[in-house]
């Protein structure tokens, strides 16, 4: 039994030579203007939205539920955040900018009380539940956007997705907090072993005395929380809200990443740091596509059919019949052999 | 019975996993038109031996003779091409499907491509009527039929496939006492038309009701196949075990031994016409601190959802429940904080959380009504499941195995240990017995005992009357989804409660 990250490093692993051997400056880091540059960089900094919404994703998953409706927080909280700022008289003000931040949280957090009050209260499934925000948010982010794209000019808003810390950018620092908060409270606080054990068997932890309820709802809150500061970097680092297009798709990038990263739709176990490699799996594949000049028109197409691939290397079946294939092809007459004696 | 040659002929069968020999030189003949028990403690070579027969494992040496010819069974296809066909304790068919479909799926009658439903139907309900007595409405939903009859429709599937040998797999385990005489009515028809049947079960009642022939098996070697009326019943069991089984004449001795003592002990538990509409009828039950109360009655019979009203798992609509000082409670959780532990008679479904280790699952109840900011550490859940590994001898002791690789007489244990690890002041076990083997019964019963003893009151479900008699200081029986009888020590025999339990009616 392999240790459950060694496919998924195997393959980020993979992608990262190829990117090498196709550009072997790939690696290279530069101090420019007293930052980093390089793509690996470019990786963490671009991916950091996604990081986010897989890490609230994976607790969602993890107890058996998804959340389809994480793109469009990110756009609602996007928009609250720059309409908020754009109104105001100094955009550079940090109380305005704090407000702003703020606002846009409280909002996630309600968005996620939402979810999990349609999944655990009223009972929905959590692929309708969840699909109605989906569609519905789009509609209120371009309400709080008014159909425009709204631009801010806000350097202390735009340090949040685009600002630097210890030469680094400032986002992977928010991740890695992230990542830090929900590694601990599901590893050192009982919270990770109720998300399992609801996961896995709900009428069994509710029997066991779990509140299985109040469970759901705090990963759906957690994960519309991740979502909402997924949205404030991802406007941040273009200093704009676009209701129509912020965190398009993210929902599916982040169910794949959670997948690659080894947690099960089915629910139960979850691996965080599986989940954190996978959406880096997702993000080196997106740069490596925009590098190698992949034509715009076919990316998604090669994109789609790297993912199959991916998939089926993580899949032990799928191993175990390839494997079986090339044996029994060095041994043809085994099984003849063993019939008829 | 000696007449005749074997249709099935197992010979000398070895297999070997990593570190364990479940096989060893093992044998088993079966003849037509006989019915055969495999006997064997969980671990014994049971399961194991049949994977074999259809082609889920296979094996390292050894020979399988099918009338005289020797097969190699590689797939559960090639099983059934054989005429080997199985029937599982838990019924693997679709239960979305009609009757109809599940008995013919992938067989249907077509004319060019499409499916005769008229033709299909009707030749369900044919074959059901002839060979199982049944007759049902094969058009609707599996899922709406129970499980005895779901169990009698996949038998008709497999006899309808192909029909030499047939292997029952812990049939009986849910059902009652009349849905197995309707089985076993069935098996004894199908015995009559030359079919040879293969019947695992852990009733020895059962087996000596409708075996003619016993095979036993222990720790994967072959004891020994004898006729039924010439093994009794202690033979049996000593065989199986591999020694005198003291434990099992000791027990009955038991809860009269202080029975008395109790009448005196202050009321824990009291049940005032509690009730839920649709699930049971308002009863009155009363339990007192370190009385052990059997409920008994048929499956169905209302029993367990009397214990779920009073765990709080269904929350009755009439009547009043008093725990101690404390009303009754609304959840599982208010109920675990009032002293209260259950332990569902479906393990499977209710009871253990698969993907968990068994020290997970024993403080999964502990740790959840402490809430999970006072989180037990690794260290302390080690300690703690170490101390249950070893007082109620779990196997593997080790606490950092999923309990889904656990045997089910083991699963219960962690259960148990779960339940006891809140300290609770009530008990209730469902068939906390059901579908493990007799040494493991044995410890769980005597377990319920020494626990009474030190004041813990214990609700015992059962379908077994023995030993619902055995451990009781007192019994209520259940039939219709009604509380009908109660009885105290002095008047519990099997008769009386036998005749609680089937009505009025049979004087």
């Amino acid at each position: 039994m392999k240790h459950h990250l060694f496919w998924p490093l195997t393959i980020l692993a993979l992608l990262l030579v190829f990117n090498l051997l196709y550009d072997p400056t790939f690696f290279s880091i530069k101090v420019r203007d007293g930052h980093l540059y390089g793509s690996l960089i470019d990786i963490l900094n671009f991916g950091a939205p996604l990081l986010l919404v897989s890490i609230g994703m994976t607790l969602v998953i993890a107890t058996k539920g998804i959340d389809l409706s994480v793109g469009s927080i990110v756009a609602i909280t996007g928009a609250m955040a720059c309409l908020t700022i754009s109104k105001g008289p100094d955009q550079n003000a940090l109380v305005l900018v704090a407000t702003a931040v703020g606002l846009s949280l409280v909002l996630s957090l309600a968005l996620g009380l939402w979810n999990g009050f349609l999944v655990a209260g009223v009972g929905i499934q959590p692929i309708i539940a969840t699909l109605i925000l989906m569609v519905a948010g789009r509609g209120v982010a371009q309400l709080i956007t008014s159909g425009q794209i709204i631009t801010v000019s806000s350097s202390s808003y735009k340090f949040i997705g685009a600002g630097v810390l210890f030469m680094l950018p400032f986002s992977i620092f928010i991740v890695a907090a992230v990542f830090a908060v929900a590694s601990l409270l599901t590893r050192k606080t009982a919270i990770g072993l109720f998300i399992e054990s609801v996961g896995n068997k709900p009428v069994a932890s509710r029997l066991a005395g779990i509140r299985a309820k109040s469970v759901m709802i705090a990963v759906y809150l957690f994960c519309g929380l991740c979502a909402g500061v997924a949205g404030l970097i991802l406007s941040s680092n273009v200093s704009s809200a676009d209701g129509n297009n912020a965190g398009l798709w993210y929902e599916l990038d982040a169910i794949l990443a959670v997948v690659i990263g080894g947690t099960s739709l089915n629910g139960g176990r979850f691996y965080l740091a599986g989940t954190v490699i996978g959406a880096l799996i997702i993000q080196t594949l997106t740069t490596t596509i925009y590098m190698i000049g992949v034509p715009p028109e076919i990316t998604l197409v090669v994109k789609a059919f790297v993912v199959l691939v991916v998939c089926l290397i993580q899949s032990e079946s799928f191993r175990k019949a390839i494997v079986g294939r090339w044996k029994t092809r060095r041994y043809p007459a085994e099984k003849e052999v063993a019939r008829h004696v | 019975m000696e007449e005749g040659r074997p249709i099935l002929h197992m010979k000398d069968i070895h297999k070997q996993f990593p570190g364990v020999k479940a096989l060893s030189g093992v044998q088993f003949r079966l003849f037509p038109g006989e019915i055969h028990a495999l006997m064997g403690e969980n671990g014994a070579g049971k399961s194991t031996l049949i994977k074999v027969l259809t082609g889920v494992y296979s094996i390292d040496r050894g020979q399988v003779e099918m009338d005289q010819e020797r097969i190699s069974i590689q797939s559960p296809q090639e099983a059934q091409a054989a005429g080997i066909s199985t029937v599982y304790q838990e019924v693997n068919l679709c239960p979305n499907l009609s009757v109809a479909e599940n008995i013919y799926i992938g067989r249907e009658p077509r004319r060019f491509g499409r499916i005769l439903w008229k033709e299909l139907n009707s030749a369900a309900a044919k074959l059901l009527e002839e060979r199982m007595n049944l007759m049902i409405d094969v058009t609707k939903p599996l899922h709406s039929y129970p499980i005895a009859i779901q169990q009698l429709i996949a038998i008709a599937r497999a006899l309808n496939i192909s029909a030499k040998v047939l292997i029952l797999d812990e049939p009986t385990s849910s059902l009652d006492r009349v849905e197995v005489s309707q089985l076993f009515n069935v098996m004894n028809k199908l015995k009559s038309e030359g079919l040879a049947i293969l019947f695992v079960t852990h009733f020895l009642n059962q087996v000596y009701e409708i075996s003619d022939r016993i095979t036993i098996l222990r720790g994967g070697e072959f004891v020994g196949e004898y006729a039924a009326s010439a093994l009794s019943r202690i033979e049996l069991v000593s065989k199986m075990i591999g020694k005198e089984l003291e434990l099992l004449e000791e027990l009955p001795k038991m809860s009269s031994l202080d029975g008395n003592g109790k009448t005196g002990s202050e009321l824990l538990l009291e049940a005032k016409s509690l009730g839920r509409r649709g699930s049971i009828e308002p009863f009155d039950l009363s339990i007192r601190a370190g009385e052990i109360v059997g409920l008994a009655g048929l499956l169905g019979s209302g029993r367990t959802e009397a214990a779920r009203l009073l765990f709080g798992a269904d929350s009755p609509d009439q009547g009043s429940l008093k725990i101690g000082d404390k009303g009754s409670a609304h959840t599982p959780r208010q109920a675990i904080d009032n002293g209260i532990a259950f332990c569902s008679e479906d393990r499977k479904g209710e009871g253990i959380i698969d993907d968990l280790t068994i020290r997970e699952n024993i403080v999964l109840a502990m740790q959840a009504s402490q809430g999970w900011l006072r989180t037990i550490s690794k260290k302390k859940q080690s300690e703690i499941a170490e101390q249950f590994i070893e007082a109620l001898n779990i196997n593997p002791p080790n606490p950092d195995q999923l309990i889904k690789h656990l045997s089910g007489g083991n699963q219960q244990k962690v259960l148990l240990a779960r339940s006891l690890l809140t300290e609770p002041r009530l008990l209730i076990l469902d068939e906390p017995t059901r579908g493990i083997d007799i040494g493991a019964k044995a410890e769980i019963q005597k377990l319920v005992m020494s626990l009474s003893k030190k004041g813990m009151s214990v609700l015992f479900i059962s379908s077994e009357l023995e030993e619902v008699l055995r451990v009781s200081d007192r019994i209520a029986v259940m039939r219709d989804r009604k509380k009908v009888k109660e009885m105290t020590d002095g008047e519990m025999n099997e008769q009386l409660v036998m005749k609680a339990i089937a009505g009025g009616g049979e004087e």
